[in-house]
């Protein structure tokens, strides 16, 4: 399988990732590249395999669903680029 | 005394224990070495301060009789672990600025023992790479000299782009190289497809991935979370078992994190091999193999029969299709993963006038292209219409990779030896033009191990013709990280003391 420049905007717009037009020929090159390397999988027999979904063999813990934290609006928001009381600030989203 | 950081670990614990050296003195030595060191690029981040602090606090316990396992012993971190209010970014532009608020569980249970920070490592960007070239902050060169070059000839290429001078190996090319240049007596590194052991490997190091579940991933910048696991580079495969039993242990707050007592590694250094069954698995034997890398594989099979170990083919006959399989199952879970670096809530943020917008230009400005390329392929097989052909269908060749070992473990092999890598360490640049998929296969011996969850130990090996060095890697059954310790400290017994190269970079 391969992909043509369309589906590479279309990925690039999916991942959320500004793609210009001149950078476009040279990652389908190199994702069509990646693609033919895994294409020998199709070949291999899985009927009846189980897909992994946990390397190793463990019962996934609970805990008691009780608050275990809170209180560090200050904390979260340390790091934002930009932030107002206790909100992080994005550009207008609803007009 | 030579230089205190020539020291081993375990030499230097031994001398902070017996009082003839101190952790300040010890820290100390290691700082300057850094000072020194700084064209290497293996550190991002120097923490003096905070090193020298918390090694007066480390000798104040010592001359109390006090102190943990780790007492004063100065290590480095690499940049994937969060050190709270410290420079953490995963070397990628993304995490501009971003300081955690928090402290990583592996990182706490090393201070907990006692251990001194150095500083932050470099890496490949989110530890997408094999040479450390991805990292945002630069390559890292290797402190081993390419082949037929004057130590003036590498100082010069140090000063400029460093190209020609040899990779660390990557993801964890600063901790190889800061291990092998002895800017730290250890270093934390981490292991999605062979991070931690090509990089050993290439530095004549010792480093080992662990049991998926052995170490907690909370607080490690997430790559692959089911391939993700925590693990050491040291310079002896002693120092690697002594930093393990550090960094390993339940954390309730990773709920993969296996909940079962930490093994003293260490006891199983010097333990006899006599009587274990050693698997060599044909599989491996790819061809247009290098013959320098057959005939390392072929005296390891020699000196575990030495040993008393015996030594049988086996096959694994999935083998090749694992650096696929990971090249799908990996990027799909990357991502996912980094769809949370959206410029909103920390790290680097692009100006833009709406949402999508804003999203759009910092992931385009603040991934690197390799970072880039692989959020790409794997939202492309998560899409609708492909999710089944590719990323389930890579899930279920997993399950059948993993069941090639557990196969052969259920016929009574202990363990598999294989090559650590097909060559020893290329050029910095050498490989940038290629295709990347010429960079995966330096996985390909260590990416099976990840796929199957299990643990896989590089120790030094010896050197190639040209004089590089070169490791053989050991793969265990689950949570068997002490059949691999005893089986390492043979390779590197037998192999003789590797010999680091003199400090030409300073």
């Amino acid at each position: 399988m391969s992909v043509d420049q369309a589906t590479v905007r279309r990925i690039a717009h999916l991942a959320r990732i500004a793609l210009s037009d001149a950078e476009t020929p040279h990652l389908q090159g190199e994702i069509n590249a990646i693609l033919s390397f895994v294409e020998a999988l199709g070949a291999v027999d899985v009927e009846g395999v189980e897909p992994m979904t946990s390397v190793i063999p463990m019962k996934l813990p609970l805990r008691e669903d009780v608050v275990t934290d809170g209180h560090i609006e200050q904390k979260i928001l340390a790091n934002a680029p930009l932030a107002e009381d206790d909100f992080f600030l994005v550009p207008k989203v609803i007009e | 005394m030579n230089n205190p950081n020539d020291l081993t670990l375990a030499d230097a614990r031994a001398a902070l224990r017996g009082r003839s050296l101190s952790s300040v003195e010890l820290t100390t030595a290691h700082l300057t070495a850094m000072e020194r060191a700084r064209g290497l690029n293996a550190y991002v981040r120097e923490t003096p301060e905070q090193a020298l602090a918390m090694a007066e606090a480390s000798d104040a316990r010592l001359a109390r009789g006090e102190g943990g396992p780790l007492e004063g012993l100065p290590i480095g971190v690499k940049d994937l672990y969060a050190t709270k209010g410290v420079h953490t970014q995963a070397c990628s532009h993304i995490l501009d600025g971003f300081k955690p608020q928090y402290e990583s569980t592996v990182t706490t249970h090393l201070w907990r023992d006692g251990a001194v920070m150095l500083g932050k490592l470099n890496m490949d960007e989110f530890a997408m790479g094999s040479s450390n070239e991805t990292s945002y902050y630069g390559p890292v060169a290797s402190p081993w000299l390419p082949p037929n070059w004057s130590e003036e000839q590498a100082r010069t290429a140090m000063a400029g782009d460093k190209r020609g001078l040899l990779v660390p190996g990557g993801s964890s090319g600063g901790s190889a190289s800061a291990v092998a240049s002895r800017l730290c007596l250890a270093a934390t590194a981490s292991d999605t497809g062979g991070s931690i052991r090509q990089p050993a490997a290439f530095t004549g190091t010792a480093g080992i991935k662990p049991t998926y579940g052995r170490c907690s991933r909370y607080g490690m910048v997430a790559f692959a979370s089911s391939l993700d696991q925590a693990g050491p580079i040291a310079r002896t495969t002693r120092d690697a078992a002594i930093m393990l039993r550090s960094m390993a242990g339940y954390d309730a707050k990773d709920s993969t994190c296996f909940n079962a007592p930490v093994p003293d590694y260490e006891a199983a250094i010097g333990r006899s091999i006599k009587g274990l069954t050693i698997g060599v698995p044909r599989e491996y034997r790819l061809d247009g193999m290098s013959p320098e890398i057959e005939k390392l594989w072929g005296q390891g099979v020699e000196w575990m029969k030495a040993a008393g170990a015996r030594v049988v083919d086996i096959s694994l006959p999935n083998t090749r299709h694992a650096l696929p399989a990971y090249y799908i199952v990996a990027p799909a879970e990357a991502s996912s993963n980094l769809a949370r670096y959206d410029g909103v809530r920390y790290g680097l943020r692009e100006p833009a006038s709406d949402i999508t917008e804003l999203y759009e230009k910092t992931r385009a400005a603040g991934f690197g292209a390799e970072v880039r390329r692989r959020v790409m392929i794997g939202t492309y097989v998560l899409s609708a219409g492909y999710y089944d052909a590719y990323y389930v269908r890579a899930q279920k060749i997993r399950t059948l990779i993993k069941r090639d070992f557990e196969t052969v473990f259920a016929d009574g092999i202990d363990a598999i030896l294989t090559p650590a890598t097909p060559s020893a360490a290329f050029g910095i640049g050498e490989k940038s033009d290629a295709d990347p998929v010429e960079m995966y296969l330096n996985d390909i011996f260590t990416v099976t191990v990840n796929m199957a969850g299990l643990p896989g130990l590089v120790a030094p090996a010896g050197l190639s013709g040209e004089g590089l060095p070169l490791g053989l890697q050991v793969i265990g059954r689950p949570f068997d990280e002490e059949t691999l310790f005893a089986l390492g400290e043979v390779i590197e017994q037998s192999a003789g003391p590797m010999k680091l190269p003199k400090p030409w970079w300073e």
